[in-house]
């Protein structure tokens, strides 16, 4: 299969006081529609990713609030999968150009989750987990990832300084990311000695509450070549679901719905994980991102911490993780994130990642999840 | 203010909860709490009937939520864990009448009947099962 | 013979000790120590409220009846703590214990005698053959104004009893009852707090009542002091309990396996109830009971209590009530306010 990118587009992300959500939505769009050198009126529809804003500011309906403020009458749709909602829309997306029913579309992302105090937030983002069974008992997406953390560190002896290192790492590269809501660097004993949130996991394991939207702009690969010269095209998506709770899950320890997501992909793709130059993943928490190089397949089961130690997925190392900065240093406003994720890739392999950049970069992966692993999208971009 | 959680979304789970009451399949014998009215194994071939469960089980992982969510900022820090119980299936509650080293993977624990939420001065309580060592 | 065939308590795990509130208030320890007779109190945490309380002593009894929690015709909860105002914890317990629905249920009030009022109302059912077996509840979390001297006893727990024909541990012989309009301690609606009428608290009400009922619960039955092996009565401090035992002619000693109060504090509806589940768990076959319980307002309810062959079997089967006493935690007096007023 073969999905032109032809323009991509971001809002910085951070607490944006002075944007609300159609603002930051408006901008990113705008951005990539100029990227790609199209007219507003050459789009057939509008994608949206974004998780919550009913709960976040009251506001549902969000995919028609967009195209409206563009000024189109185009077919516009909210895809909602939580924290997936960014790679989902890209999926449903790129199904309608595959399908012939569109050949130029806007796939965007965007939250604005600043208006409400962090109780607020916190209570919010538990929609994306059990209501009734883990919302209930006072759970939080934190205590969800801890126990999750407490597990893997039980049965492979991951440390908290290899969890440590990931966020060390993601705002190293944060700070060469003029978009990134944090550009400080940090160091281990940062993190080791910041707020205790839900144990193990203190506040620096944590990825912030932010504002933020990214777009893309997709057309048929056959067209592609008429708006730019460097497309970069899709080349495999996979998706797959687990049960909501985490207490249902078969393993505490892997995303299996990650591991199906990525065989999808690969396979479409035709190519092994070996094929990998670099990926975005899901780094929610800084043991998400442990558990999804092993889920991908970048180590073995158990070995995510070594990588760190090992400094593999640094940049400069053999796979290149969270490039960007990740959801830790760039933020994680929700329903954005998988699709500022393809954005960082399609960067990279046109060469234009600026201080980022990896060393011939032809194949990249993104991988974005909901909740505590109830879904999970993978997608393979090439030049 | 009034009151602001749902009264028949609470009402519904009462005896599910209170009562630690799962649901078994009949035709491939697995054991579901919370309760599952459609078998995920057998899907239209299952047939699920009631079943009270053992208040027992043991921890498979925790956590000390510090920064709560909305309603349950005056019970922070407290713990949160997986608990397997004695009947098979996992579920998810809190840890009361704990120390430091009742916090382990493996630590038994039995079930007891504690308040879960409570709206605000006007609204409803919510009561439900949360786990204390043993 | 109608009796009990199940019983059992529950005592929160926290405790603050009377040092702990004093240098609060910058009182003289040694003072209020031997004026009330009481080392430290029940705290609820934080999530523990009366219904609560009641499910796990109800459990508790349910456990060692052996009985079928459908076969209970009424719950009748006794509290001056209620979680609502206006919504019985008595459907709250019967729905935590698995009754089903076919029963009968109201939650009463009679300040510290709410519970044994309980008892009588569910021995009537059976007795006119309306149920089988009957759950009576005394519990509560009491309140008391910071600073007043109610803050050194006021305090949480509560005990259950299933009363029926059938298995029975404890015969209840007979009871007897006194009530009269006498205000010594109260609670306006909507106010926080209780208040109460000082020494007036004593001779006309407490003794007065707790003294007539006893002595008309003797002379109805035929009983002297020396046919009880034990006694029972409401304990607000550890001094009250004792003088009407001797007011009554009775040995202090036989109040010493139910005299919960010293290490627990007064669990206002639970404290006599309490009192005489810890007595049962050490009686043995034949021995003699008397419980009186008092609530202010006021009045005393009265009961002889013999004890049958199935007691040692049964009570195995049960965490007994200095198993709860035992289990303790100490917590400051900055956590006791945080854990009672959720600041």
């Amino acid at each position: 299969m073969k999905v032109a990118i032809i323009g991509i587009g971001t809002t910085e992300f951070g607490e944006n006081w002075d944007k609300n959500l159609r603002q930051l939505a408006i901008e990113a769009g705008t951005k990539a529609i100029i990227d790609a050198g199209i007219r507003g009126r050459d789009l057939d529809a509008v994608y949206l990713g974004n998780m919550s804003a009913g709960r976040f500011v009251g506001q549902e309906h969000v995919a028609a609030l967009v195209s409206g403020e563009l000024g189109l009458s185009i077919p516009a749709i909210r895809v909602e999968g939580a924290c997936a909602s960014g790679g989902l829309a890209l999926r449903q997306g790129l199904f309608s150009i595959l399908s012939d029913q569109h050949d130029i579309i806007l796939v965007g992302g965007a939250e604005k989750m600043t208006d409400l105090m962090t109780d607020g937030v916190t209570s919010s983002l538990m929609g994306a987990a059990d209501q009734e069974w883990e919302a209930y008992y006072g759970v939080t997406f934190p205590s969800l990832y801890a126990m999750i953390a407490r597990r893997h560190m039980f049965e492979f002896g991951t440390t908290r300084e290899q969890m440590a290192k990931v966020a060390v790492k993601n705002h190293h590269n944060g700070s060469l990311n003029p978009i990134a809501q944090f550009k400080k660097e940090i160091t281990v004993d940062d993190v080791l000695k910041s707020t205790m949130v839900s144990d193990p996991l203190t506040l620096f394991d944590c990825s912030p509450i932010t504002d933020g939207a990214a777009a893309l702009i997709l057309c048929k690969a056959e067209l592609a070549k008429k708006y730019v010269d460097d497309p970069i095209y899709i080349v495999g998506s996979g998706q797959a679901s687990d049960t909501l709770a985490l207490h249902d899950r078969r393993s505490l320890t892997t995303l299996d719905a990650t591991v199906k997501a990525a065989q999808g992909a690969y396979k479409q793709a035709g190519i092994t994980v070996k094929d990998v130059d670099l990926a975005e993943v899901h780094d929610c928490f800084t043991i998400a991102e442990i558990v999804a190089t092993e889920d991908l397949g970048f180590c073995k089961k158990g070995e995510g911490g070594k990588l760190l130690d090992e400094k593999e997925t640094e940049i400069g190392g053999r796979i290149p993780v969270n490039t960007s900065g990740g959801l830790k240093a760039v933020g994680h406003p929700v329903g954005a994130t998988g699709i500022k994720q393809a954005v960082e890739i399609v960067l990279q392999l046109r060469g234009k990642a600026d201080k980022r950049q990896i060393k011939d970069a032809k194949i990249g992966l993104t991988q974005n999840v909901g909740g505590s692993g109830a879904t999970a999208v993978v997608h393979i971009f090439s030049r | 203010m009034g009151h602001e959680s749902s009264v028949p979304l609470f009402w519904r789970l009462i005896k599910t909860r209170y009562q630690l009451i799962g649901t078994k399949c009949t035709t491939c014998g697995n054991v579901f709490y919370p309760p599952k009215y459609l078998c995920p194994v057998c899907r239209k071939e299952g047939k699920l009937e009631d079943i009270k469960l053992k208040k027992t089980g043991k921890i498979l992982t925790f956590s000390i939520v510090r920064s709560a969510p909305s309603g349950f900022e005056k019970e922070a820090p407290y713990p949160v864990a997986i608990i397997q119980l004695d009947d098979g299936p996992k579920l998810t509650s809190q840890i009361v009448d704990w120390k430091e080293k009742d916090l382990k993977i493996g630590r038994r624990v039995e079930a007891c009947f504690r308040r879960i939420y409570t709206d605000g001065k006007e609204g409803i309580i919510n009561y439900g099962l949360k786990f204390r060592p043993i | 013979m109608i009796g009990i065939v199940g019983y059992g308590g529950y005592v929160p795990t926290f405790r603050i000790k009377v040092e702990e509130i004093a240098a609060v208030w910058s009182s003289n320890v040694n003072s209020i120590k031997n004026g009330l007779n009481i080392e430290e109190k029940s705290v609820p945490s934080i999530d523990e409220d009366t219904a609560t309380i009641s499910t796990e002593a109800a459990l508790n009894a349910l456990k060692m009846a052996g009985i079928d929690p459908k076969d209970i015709g009424a719950i009748y909860i006794g509290s001056e703590s209620h979680p609502y105002a206006v919504k019985p914890t008595s459907t709250i317990v019967g729905e935590a214990i698995g009754c089903g629905t076919e029963f009968t249920a109201a939650d009463t009030e009679f300040a510290c005698k709410a519970g044994t009022a309980g008892i009588q109302m569910v021995m009537g059912l059976i007795q006119g053959g309306y149920i089988k077996f009957g759950l009576a509840i005394g519990s509560d979390t009491a309140q008391s104004k910071p600073g007043d001297a109610l803050e050194y006893t006021a305090a949480a727990g509560g005990a259950a009893f299933i009363i029926g024909k059938n298995g029975i541990v404890a015969e209840i012989e007979g009871t007897y009852s006194c009530s009269s309009d006498t205000p010594d301690f109260w609670r306006r609606d909507t106010i926080e707090y209780p208040s109460h009428g000082g020494r007036f608290t004593g001779i006309p009400a407490y003794f007065k009542h707790t003294v007539s009922a006893t002595q008309g619960l003797m002379n109805k039955l035929g009983f002297k002091t020396s046919d009880f092996d034990y006694i029972v009565f409401h304990m607000p401090n550890g001094k009250f309990p004792i003088k009407a035992a001797k007011m009554l002619g009775f040995d202090p000693k036989k109040l010493e396996p139910g005299f919960v109060v010293s290490k627990i504090g007064n669990t206002y509806s639970g404290s006599s109830l309490l009192g005489l589940a810890a007595t049962l768990d050490v009686t043995k076959p034949g021995q003699r009971i008397l419980i009186t319980s008092y609530g202010s307002g006021a009045g005393s309810d009265s009961f002889s209590i013999k004890i049958t062959e199935l007691i040692e079997e049964k009570r195995k089967k049960v965490k007994k009530i200095q198993d709860y006493i035992d289990n303790k935690e100490y917590v400051t007096y900055a956590q006791y306010t945080r854990l009672r007023r959720g600041i």
